[in-house]
């Protein structure tokens, strides 16, 4: 479970970067979660809470990304949509493929809840 | 549709790193950060500290049982007066493990985690404070035994290796493929039970192994008998070579 931690880790972020915009609350964190990243976004779900309670995200929804696991042929150049424990070529079956996706964990973005902000 | 530059996406899409955007609602601010951001920053950290100091770092993973304190006691013999061999152990309760490390001749530092399921790069930095680095050749951090939580965290080792005994079955890489993928040496240990599980087939390990697009060796080993002992050795020092032309050329820069 160590969903929990990086639950910690999102916080930690999201609470440093709603301060730097002086932001009042967060209303949603957008995370892009790729099968390949060895986090479960249910187990993330249920962490979250936790992590946020007494903090600004406490009330903020969390939208969770999941890319599908591509790779690309480094003989034929074929690019697949794969499972993630079956990393081979669609067209002509190796193994020798590098990843286009699947493996990320990233916070995409954050919706801050703001009373004065400056135009872009 | 967005006001600012009329793409599709609506209002509070942000073109830039940082950028603001006024919406009725409020901001949404893009990120684009590891969610690991600050374990990350530690990791490579310590693994600055690592190259300096001309240490070659592996972060040894595996299932509970698979060997991986046996195959260090094995290593750290085979290379008594070749190489100082250093051990952080992880592991949620007791000394067992860095005492069975000492016992073999070599440093350990014990970092017990409580109930954690993984190390992680905090972890190992205060450990790692309380080695003679530059009196070390090669430091394994022998992880809690677990096949899915270490593999998310960076420790900043230069290597990974993951044991896979053969009595464990020879499907795990299918299985568990975010911690097989990330092998840089997949170990199949305690090769010396084989016949005594039956079914284990090596090369049917490596064939779910290679289905992870995984280039990474594969060596057959025993800690009872030897058996492999020499190829893994030969490997280490290849590794370790690495690392120094690494140092030497950013001494040079």
């Amino acid at each position: 479970m160590h969903e929990l931690a990086i639950c910690q880790s999102i916080v930690a972020q999201t609470m440093e970067i709603a301060t730097s915009h002086r932001a009042r609350g967060v209303s949603r964190i957008t995370l892009r979660i790729g099968p390949l990243a060895g986090v479960e976004p249910a187990l993330l779900r249920a962490a979250f809470p936790l992590a946020a309670a007494g903090t600004c995200c406490a009330s903020a929804e969390l939208v969770i990304l999941i890319p599908t696991v591509r790779v690309k042929c480094i003989f034929c150049g074929a690019a697949s949509t794969v499972a993630p424990n079956r990393l081979l070529c669609g067209v002509c079956g190796t193994w020798r493929v590098t990843l286009l996706e699947g493996d990320e964990m990233r916070i995409e973005s954050m919706d801050l809840l703001e009373k004065d902000v400056a135009h872009v | 549709m967005c006001k600012i530059c009329g793409c599709a996406q609506g209002a509070g899409h942000v073109h830039v790193a940082g950028a603001i955007l006024h919406t009725e609602f409020g901001a949404k601010i893009e990120v684009l950060q590891a969610m690991l951001h600050e374990n990350d920053r530690q990791a490579a950290h310590n693994r600055a500290h690592f190259t300096a100091a001309g240490v070659l770092v592996i972060n040894l993973m595996s299932s509970p049982g698979a060997g991986k304190t046996s195959l260090l006691e094995a290593t750290i013999r085979a290379l008594r007066g070749r190489l100082t061999i250093a051990v952080i152990e992880g592991d949620l309760e007791t000394e067992n493990d860095a005492r069975r490390i000492r016992g073999a001749g070599a440093q350990a530092v014990q970092i017990t985690t409580g109930s954690a399921c993984h190390l992680d790069s905090t972890m190992v930095h205060a450990a790692l404070h309380t080695l003679a680095l530059r009196e070390i050749d090669v430091l394994f951090i022998e992880n809690v035994g677990n096949l899915v939580c270490p593999a998310s965290f960076d420790l900043g080792q230069h290597r990974n290796v993951v044991l896979l005994s053969v009595t464990e079955g020879d499907d795990k890489p299918e299985k568990y493929p975010v911690m097989f993928r990330a092998a840089d040496l997949l170990g199949v240990t305690k090769t010396d039970l084989t016949e005594a599980v039956g079914d284990f087939q090596t090369l049917r390990a490596l064939r779910h192994f290679r289905q992870l697009a995984n280039p990474a060796p594969m060596l057959e080993l025993s800690a009872r008998n030897g058996d492999g002992m020499a190829a893994w050795i030969f490997w280490l020092l290849a590794e370790r070579d690495k690392c120094r032309v690494t140092i030497a050329k950013h001494a040079h820069d």
